[in-house]
């Protein structure tokens, strides 16, 4: 187990280090003088020059990387141009909010995706299957940002159950904090569920073609026990690691989410960041989800080798 | 057999073809896919001959007005008929999702296969840079793009078919392992036919239907993408019309012109479900297990 994960973890060096510079590449996409950029409205040749000295931008492109990377593995991923604050301070200020909104989504996506998909595999071919199908496919379909925008209307405008938008920390008020977030939540967990559920039928429809299912049935087990403990544990292999790598795009849909419900986190960090032209934020939002996706393939690697026999065999 | 290394692909090939083209008429969610994309398509077409209104023209005595025999979708915050301005949409959604997949195939196509086919230390290289552009998720990825390159829709396609060729780089590389060692490849091989042949000849026409099926899923996934991208304000810039722009300007009038919110989405989810339905549907008529 440990000499496994210790080879993944030797594996994904290069590909982290391939990563550093690539987001240390985008800002040479920047069209123009990237000083220019950074100067915004303080163009005067004395200012340039001394962002020009300060950000090394007068050095070979390599000599940059290694000032940034340098700064990187110490924790500094600069500078916010519009705050002042350090990047580090104020992605750590947002990520917990995410990761809250990404928790509580995939908790909403886990309830709904797979007893439908189990549901959808048993009764293969039924009514409950098609409908199964089309609700999946049409969760696959909405965008997410558009179904926020029709459950604000609905349940906030038209019902005022819950709150259009805003938040509240967990840690003052619990209960205004699950009443401003459970919408979110539900809105970015739809798409999972939707990847979940196809996940989870096409996994339960494999494992009940097996031997074992077909053994345990000839035994005359009864159907439910065949269903939860022969075949469900058994697709549900795949289905976790899926629904960890799903985590990784639960950081994306946030951007939406949090932009339509107005939550002040990572998503809406790096959509503010692209209109203030704060490209140092934009930098280290994409290092951070890069490495939290890469954190979670190792994760999906680990579950898998945990619950798989054949490998750990 | 240089004969039967050139005529038996090919042969196989067209019955392969012919066979899931039969079974893709006969699947259903892919005959609905398809009728969808052939509403909006032709929308898109004839525009101007489908619009009822022009779509940028601004009335301020008919601001947000609800849908009416004059105005079928209603108007928006500056008088402009919804439902004209949702077909000339449909044009920017349907071009961002085709050109930004056909991006995404150009550059994506060509490294996968040069991955698979060259090998060594060809592949590691390609391999290995497509996993660092691949961990990073595919929508932050599209923002980081368009933010860098400047807001604008040519950029967003940009953005979007920049982040999506990976997946097109990974899908090619492993067809291209797989098609790679059949006979008729090493049969190719030992005749001497150079290597661009080969690939043009006989890897290209048979790691053919999985990109197919993958660019038709993915035409809707940059469908979406392209309207996250316009209702962030990082697509089409007004006034030109694009369904998410229209999403985003009508978010701020829920209460009063809910309207405004409504038809966007329906469109993008109905173009979007074509998509997927027709995309499943050429997986299953595809597979050979189909049989």
């Amino acid at each position: 187990m440990l000499a496994y994960f210790l080879r993944r973890l030797v594996g994904i060096v290069p590909t982290l280090v391939l990563v550093s510079i690539f987001v240390f590449v985008l800002q040479l996409m920047l069209p123009g003088d990237p000083a220019l950029a950074i100067a915004g409205e303080e163009r005067d040749p004395e200012s340039l020059a001394f962002i020009r000295e300060k950000y090394h931008l007068n050095e070979p492109i390599w000599v940059q990387y290694g000032y940034w990377i340098g700064g990187v593995l110490q924790g500094d991923l600069g500078i916010s141009l519009r705050t002042s604050i350090p990047v580090t301070d104020l992605l750590l200020q947002k990520l917990p909010v995410t990761i809250q909104l990404a928790l509580m989504a995939i908790a909403i996506a886990l309830l709904i995706g797979i007893p439908m998909g189990v549901l959808s595999a048993i009764h293969r071919g039924s009514a409950l299957d098609w409908l199964a199908n089309v609700i999946g496919l049409s969760g696959l379909s909405i965008p997410n940002f558009w179904l926020g925008v029709m459950l604000i209307m609905l349940v906030s405008v038209q019902l005022g159950w819950l709150p259009a938008s805003g938040y509240e920390s967990p840690f003052d008020d619990p209960v205004q904090n699950l009443k401003t977030m459970i919408m979110p939540a539900f809105v970015l967990g739809t798409g999972i569920a939707a990847t979940m559920m196809r996940h989870t039928r096409s996994a339960m429809l494999e494992v009940l073609k097996s031997d074992y299912v077909r053994t345990a049935r000839a035994k005359g087990v009864r159907e439910r026990f065949v269903i939860m403990r022969h075949a469900f544990r058994n697709a549900l292999i795949p289905v976790v690691t899926i629904g960890t790598l799903q985590l990784g795009e639960l950081l994306a849909g946030a951007v939406l989410t949090e932009q339509v419900f107005t939550i002040p986190g990572f998503g809406k960090q790096i959509v503010d960041a692209v209109f203030n032209r704060d490209y140092a934020v934009v930098q280290g939002v994409v290092l951070c989800s890069s490495l939290a996706f890469i954190a979670l393939n190792l994760a999906a690697d680990m579950a898998y080798f945990l619950l798989n026999p054949r490998i750990r065999a | 057999m240089a004969d039967a290394a050139t005529t038996l692909p090919t042969f196989l090939g067209l019955r392969v073809r012919s066979r899931a083209g039969r079974r893709l008429l006969r699947h259903r969610g892919a005959l609905v896919g398809g009728i969808l994309i052939a509403l909006f398509l032709a929308l898109s077409v004839a525009a101007p001959l489908f619009a009822t209104h022009d779509p940028m023209a601004t009335d301020w005595m008919a601001v947000r007005k609800a849908p009416s025999e004059a105005h079928w979708m209603g108007t928006d915050e500056i008088g402009r008929d919804v439902y004209s301005r949702l077909v000339w949409g449909a044009r920017t959604s349907l071009l961002a999702g085709v050109v930004s997949v056909a991006f995404a195939l150009a550059v994506g196509v060509p490294l996968g296969v040069l991955a698979g086919y060259a090998g060594g230390w060809t592949d590691t290289v390609i391999s290995r840079c497509n996993e660092a552009v691949l961990s990073c998720p595919f929508l932050i990825l599209a923002i980081a793009f368009a933010a860098f390159l400047g807001p604008s829709l040519t950029n967003a396609m940009i953005a979007i078919g920049l982040s999506a060729a990976p997946i097109f780089v990974r899908l090619a590389r492993g067809q291209t392992l797989v098609v790679k060692s059949e006979e008729y490849v090493d049969g190719a091989r030992a005749v001497g036919i150079p290597h661009p042949r080969i690939v043009w000849r006989y890897i290209l026409p048979n790691i053919f239907p999985p990109l197919l099926v993958q660019a038709t899923l993915t035409i809707a996934t940059a469908i979406i993408a392209e309207a996250s991208l316009s209702f962030l304000g990082l697509g089409q810039q007004p006034p030109d019309p694009s369904w998410g722009s229209m999403l985003s300007t009508a978010k701020n009038f829920i209460t009063h012109a809910p309207w405004m919110s409504v038809w966007p989405g329906v469109a993008i989810f109905l173009v979007v479900f074509g998509f997927n339905l027709l995309g499943d549907g050429l997986r299953d008529a595809l597979d050979p297990r189909g049989d």
